[in-house]
Parts: C-alpha cells; sequence; structure tokens
C-alpha cells in the first residue's frame, strides 16, 4: 500500500508568539511537527504495519523542515520528502500549497493520504480537502478510527463531539482528530535508524512549477495578537443589587444584552 | 570548535524530554513521598532505548554516545531526581563496566539484557567501612575449584533490590608488596546467600532504590570474573569517571528545573504592586543561577565529548560532577528563597529539588573526593 502524509512544521506549543513588522517573528523560535499531524504519521505507520507498504511524510518548508522529517522516520516512517520553497514562495497559502502537492501527486500511485484536522498555527483545514478534489479522490475529514478491509474503508468522523460511521473506498484522503491513536515517542533505534532512511529534497522547479503557478489567492492585511485579557469585575452588595448591575453591565458594557 | 548538537543528539533530547514531561513529571511527587521505585517507567524507557543509549547495537544498545546520553540524564532529572539517579546508575555503574571490561561471552550475557531494557544491573562498590577509601574493601572472594566464595557486605547500592545481577568488588589476594587486590565480579542476584534488604529511609532521592546486601558464601563460576582481576581497583576508578559524567548531568537538570520554577514564580508572584522579577534582589539570583546552570552543562558536554573523543576526562569529568552538583544545591536552595513559603511546601517541588540535589554531592564521589581527583590531575 502506498501510504503518504502531508506534514507541517508549527511553533511549538510552548512558544510566546510576537509580532514586529506585521509578521510573526520565527528567529530563535522552537518548531514540532504539527501536533494533528502527529496523528497522520501514528495512523499511517499502523495501517502500513497491518497492511504492508510504505509510509512517505511530505513536507513543504524550508532547510530547517528536515528536524520535523527525521523526527517522522524516527517515529517509523520509510521515506521523507522536502519541498524546499525558501528561495520561491514568498507569500503562499493553502491555494500555493495545493498546487505544489497536487504537482507532486501527479505521477504518483497513491492508496492513502493521511493529513492533520487542522495546523495549530493558521488552523485553516483546507489543504487535505483541496488536494482530495485536485486529485478527484473521496476525503474525509475529522476521523477518529480507521478501519481498512481490501478496498473498503470504515471510517468514524468526529462531528462536533458526536460519531458518523462512513464507509468510503480507496484510494482515499483522511485528516485525523485527536483520538485517533495516541502517537509514539520515536525510540533511540528509531532515530539511529532515521540516519539512513532516504530523504529527498525538490525545488517547485522539480515540479515544473514557477512562482506565478503558485501564487497565493489570499492577502494578509493585518496581523495581530488578541486583545490581552482584562481583570474581571468583582460585583458587590446585596443579590438583588448584584443582579441589576450585571444585567446593566451586560447591556451597556459588554452589549451582548 | 562547534558547540551545535547533531540532529540525532536533538532527536533524542527533544524525545527524552517529551516522555519525562508526559510520563515521569505527573508522578514525580508521588515516587518521592511514598518512596516508590517506578518499575514501570523503567520498562518504557527500555522500550525506548534509552537504557542503551552509550553502547553500539551489537551490543543491544542504541548505538548513541555519552553526549545523548548525558543529555537524556538531564532531561529526566529535570523532572524527576530519583528517576533521574535510577538511570543513570543502571547504564553508568549497571551497564557500562560490563562493556568496558567484560569478555564478549559476558557482554552478550549480562549486557545485551541492560542495554535492551530488560533487565537493570547494579555495582557494589561501597561497604560499611569502605567508602571514599575503596582500598578498605572487607569483602572477599576465595577461588575453589571453579567458583569464586564471596563472603562480605555492601551499603548503599543504587537499584541492587531490581537488578538481575550486581557487580561486586571483592578482595581476591595480596600482591607483592602485601597490599589487597580487589576484583570485580558479576554476582546474579538469584545466588543463594545472597541477602538484599532496602530499609533506608532516605533525605532525597526517595524513589531510587537503595539497597544493602549481605553475601554468604555465595558462590559464582570464575568466568564471572569481570576484567582484569589484578585491576578491579584502577577499573573501578575508570567507571566511576564515566558515572561522574551522569551524575553532572543529573545535577544539571535539577538546576535547570530549580531556576525554570523560580523565574516562572517570580514573574507572576506580585508584592509592592509589581512581579518580584523586577527587584534587583531576585534578579541577581536568577542571573546567578542561569549563569552558573550554563556553565554547568558546558562542562558535563565537554567531558563527554572528550570521553567520545577517546581523550583523557578524568579531570574533566570531576570538574562536571564537584561544579554542577554543587550548583544543583545552590540552585534548589535559592529556588526555595524566590518561592519563600510557597517554597517549602512539597507541592511547589523546589524543596524536593534541594533533597534530591544533597545526595549528588556524596554519590559517586564526595565533592571532597572530586577536589582530590583534581588536584592529583595538577600533579600534587
Amino acid at each position: 500500500m502506498n501510504i503518504y502524509v502531508l506534514m507541517k512544521k508549527t511553533f511549538d506549543t510552548e512558544e510566546k508568539i510576537q509580532i514586529s513588522d506585521g509578521k510573526i517573528e520565527t528567529d530563535g523560535a522552537e518548531f514540532i511537527i504539527n501536533p494533528y499531524d502527529e496523528y497522520a504519521i501514528e495512523e499511517a505507520i499502523k495501517v502500513r504495519d497491518e497492511h504492508g507498504g510504505e509510509v512517505t511524510v511530505v513536507t513543504i518548508g524550508d532547510e530547517e523542515s528536515e528536524s520535523q522529517l527525521r523526527t517522522a522516520l524516527a517515529m517509523g516512517a520509510d521515506k521523507a520528502v522536502l519541498i524546499n520553497t525558501e528561495d520561491d514562495v514568498e507569500e503562499g497559502d493553502q491555494v500555493t500549497t495545493t498546487k505544489i502537492l497536487e504537482a507532486y501527486f501527479e505521477d504518483k500511485e497513491v492508496d492513502l493520504i493521511l493529513a492533520g484536522n487542522v495546523a495549530i498555527d493558521e488552523a485553516s483545514g483546507q489543504v487535505g480537502p483541496r488536494l482530495a478534489a485536485k486529485l478527484d479522490i473521496p476525503y474525509v475529514t475529522t476521523i477518529t478510527s480507521l478501519e481498512i478491509d481490501g478496498d473498503t474503508v470504515k471510517i468514524d468522523k468526529d462531528v462536533e463531539g458526536d460519531v458518523e460511521k462512513v464507509e468510503t473506498s480507496l484510494p482515499l484522503l483522511v485528516t485525523c482528530q485527536q483520538g485517533l491513536n495516541e502517537p509514539r515517542y520515536p525510540s533511540l533505534p528509531g532515530i539511529m535508524k532515521a540516519k539512513k532512511k532516504p530523504l529527498e529534497e525538490l525545488e517547485i522547479d522539480d515540479l515544473d512549477l514557477d512562482e506565478d503557478d503558485v501564487e497565493a489567492s489570499t492577502e494578509t492585511v493585518e496581523v495581530f495578537l488578541p486583545p490581552e485579557k482584562e481583570a474581571g469585575k468583582v460585583l458587590e452588595g446585596e443579590t438583588d443589587e448584584q443582579v441589576k448591575e450585571l444585567v446593566s453591565l451586560l447591556k451597556t458594557e459588554a452589549k451582548v444584552l | 570548535m562547534n558547540f551545535e548538537l547533531t540532529k540525532e543528539q536533538e532527536m533524542t533530547r527533544k524525545m527524552v524530554r517529551d516522555f519525562a514531561v508526559d510520563k515521569i513529571k505527573p508522578r514525580a511527587i508521588d515516587i518521592d513521598t511514598k518512596a516508590d521505585f517506578p518499575e514501570d517507567l523503567f520498562k518504557e524507557m527500555g522500550e525506548l532505548g534509552l537504557l542503551g543509549i552509550p553502547f553500539p547495537e551489537e551490543e543491544g544498545g542504541s548505538g548513541g554516545d555519552t553526549v545523548t546520553y548525558a543529555l537524556a540524564v538531564e532531561e529526566i532529572g529535570r523532572v524527576c531526581g530519583s528517576t533521574g539517579l535510577s538511570y543513570a546508575a543502571a547504564v553508568s555503574l549497571g551497564s557500562s563496566p560490563i562493556y568496558m571490561f567484560g569478555t564478549d561471552e559476558q557482554r552478550k550475557k549480562f549486557l545485551k539484557p541492560l542495554a535492551e531494557g530488560e533487565a537493570l544491573g547494579s555495582f557494589g562498590l561501597t561497604e560499611p567501612n569502605a567508602g571514599s577509601d575503596a582500598g578498605g574493601t572487607k569483602t572477599t572472594a576465595n577461588l575453589e575449584g571453579d567458583e569464586y566464595v564471596i563472603n562480605g557486605e555492601k551499603c548503599f547500592i543504587t537499584n541492587a533490590s531490581y537488578a538481575k545481577q550486581i557487580i561486586v568488588t571483592a578482595v581476591t589476594g595480596k600482591d607483592s608488596r602485601g597490599k589487597n587486590i580487589i576484583s570485580a565480579i558479576i554476582v546474579p542476584t538469584d545466588s543463594p546467600g545472597l541477602k538484599i534488604s532496602d530499609n533506608y529511609d532516605k533525605m532525597g532521592v526517595r524513589g531510587s532504590n537503595t539497597a544493602e546486601i549481605v553475601l554468604e558464601d555465595v558462590r559464582v563460576p570464575k568466568e564471572n570474573l569481570l576484567g582484569d582481576p589484578d585491576a578491579g581497583f584502577k577499573q573501578f576508578l575508570r567507571t566511576l569517571d564515566g558515572g561522574r559524567i551522569s551524575i553532572a548531568a543529573l545535577g544539571v537538570g535539577i538546576a535547570q528545573a530549580s531556576l525554570d520554577r523560580a523565574l516562572a514564580y517570580a514573574k507572576e508572584r506580585k508584592q509592592f504592586g509589581k512581579p518580584i522579577s523586577s527587584f534587583q534582589a531576585i534578579q541577581f539570583k536568577l542571573a546567578d543561577m542561569a549563569m552558573e546552570v550554563e556553565l554547568a552543562r558546558n562542562m558535563v558536554m565537554k567531558a563527554a565529548w572528550l570521553k567520545d573523543n577517546g581523550k583523557p576526562f578524568t579531570k574533566e569529568a570531576a570538574y562536571a560532577k564537584l561544579f554542577a552538583t554543587e550548583t544543583a544545591t545552590r540552585s534548589a536552595n535559592q529556588a526555595i528563597q524566590i518561592l519563600g513559603g510557597y517554597g517549602y511546601m512539597r507541592e511547589y517541588e523546589v524543596e524536593r529539588f534541594l533533597r534530591d540535589a544533597k545526595l549528588l554531592e556524596i554519590g559517586e564521589g564526595t565533592s571532597e573526593i572530586q577536589r582530590m581527583v583534581i588536584a592529583r590531575q595538577l600533579g600534587c
């Protein structure tokens, strides 16, 4: 089975986001595999171990993305592909990413593509479904269970806390939700083996694309941090008065009534 | 000169940090208060290959190096001194001597299960009357036919209650000048006549198992003699050189944890209308702690690098152990001071850091012994 994982690196959840000149400051920041993509990697490895085949992890990024790819290889993926857009793409969006991936998958035999439900940085959740549409294969988002039997695939899909049972077929693209599995730690032997596993590096030129082909369809107008949380208000006095004051504040200050 | 870690070292550090924070940290208070050896965590650490980091794959290890191993000890020590100490002792004292001095047979039989994480090993050097003066060893091993018959007593032996085997040092004869010859012998813990008891009530590293051992006519095959029969003393000095790097790394972990807690608290805690981190008295403490942690870590990394590159490292390992463990004690003590009354409470963990750190100034060569080692290296 040819299994592919779409992976993105994101800020470490411990990082404090800083903005300068309307851009998020990335200097000195720690990066990690997008946590939802870790579910995708884990599931891909499990599917391979059960049904055989090969897991290839694909990322679009820069030189630094090699660390996250090596980690995926250390977890047990077989191959990694880095599409390095550092020199070619200044401002990309989901359309850019999908175009590049579409070109990459053009000559690939695909049985299963797994991606994270969303990336925790921009949280658009679009790349998976967009790519499936371009490749003309079915897709199911936010899956919490995956069972493959021949060409038939049984899926549990999380719908805002409820479960939807879906039956579909291969080839297929799924995006992975929390609860699907518990991603393994890359073991020491895994880390050592990862050194010797193939990591292919491509540029968009290798995919017969140039900068114009992958132009973003959206424009970022402004980047800002959410307002700082202000101290809460404690109402005082008799309960009756407090209720009156609360209602009035909800009307005049919060304007929610 | 290159201060950057390799990708594998970086990845290992991240993996161990994630594992430590997810699995060990939530249990650290319990491990301490109940003095409960976390056997299940060691099983998981074994499965991740942590118990075999500095040994080659052919020996069941993970094919890492001393730098990687020191990083792993630091990360575990950062969340739990007890687990960190038992981990460091298992690798540096339980496994390393067999790797360094064992025959092919011995490595296959005794090292492989340890490196693969299926069992733990111990090192029995200290005796009730022989601590820093290891030459005062009273335990004897007499060759009778094909077997050594061992008699004696060992104390303060880390992990012994959970060990598959203990490397025991014993007097096997006298040299031409009439001095005791000390050898090291691998003793399986299921040998008849071997008694292990762990009744110590310790100040710190309470979840790390520490045991007393009594050997009464314990018989082991003579093939269990480890390395050169006449150089047991030299062998365990070399073993301790390596062990010191890991104890130093553990000190860095505890010192870093103390700094982390103190800094986070100082930024949040408000007095006189300002966070206490804006007061110079607190700032100076934090600045000193941060500086010392970094200096200690650099020394540990240098000693580990020297060892990995086959260069002499005795002096540097002693520097690292002396400075990093005393840094751990100082940092933990200052962290308590910065947290004030809260710091004195178990829930805030920094009081445990101090109790755990103190052991590091004593175990595997006291601070005083480190100074003697350094002085000797200076030619005194």
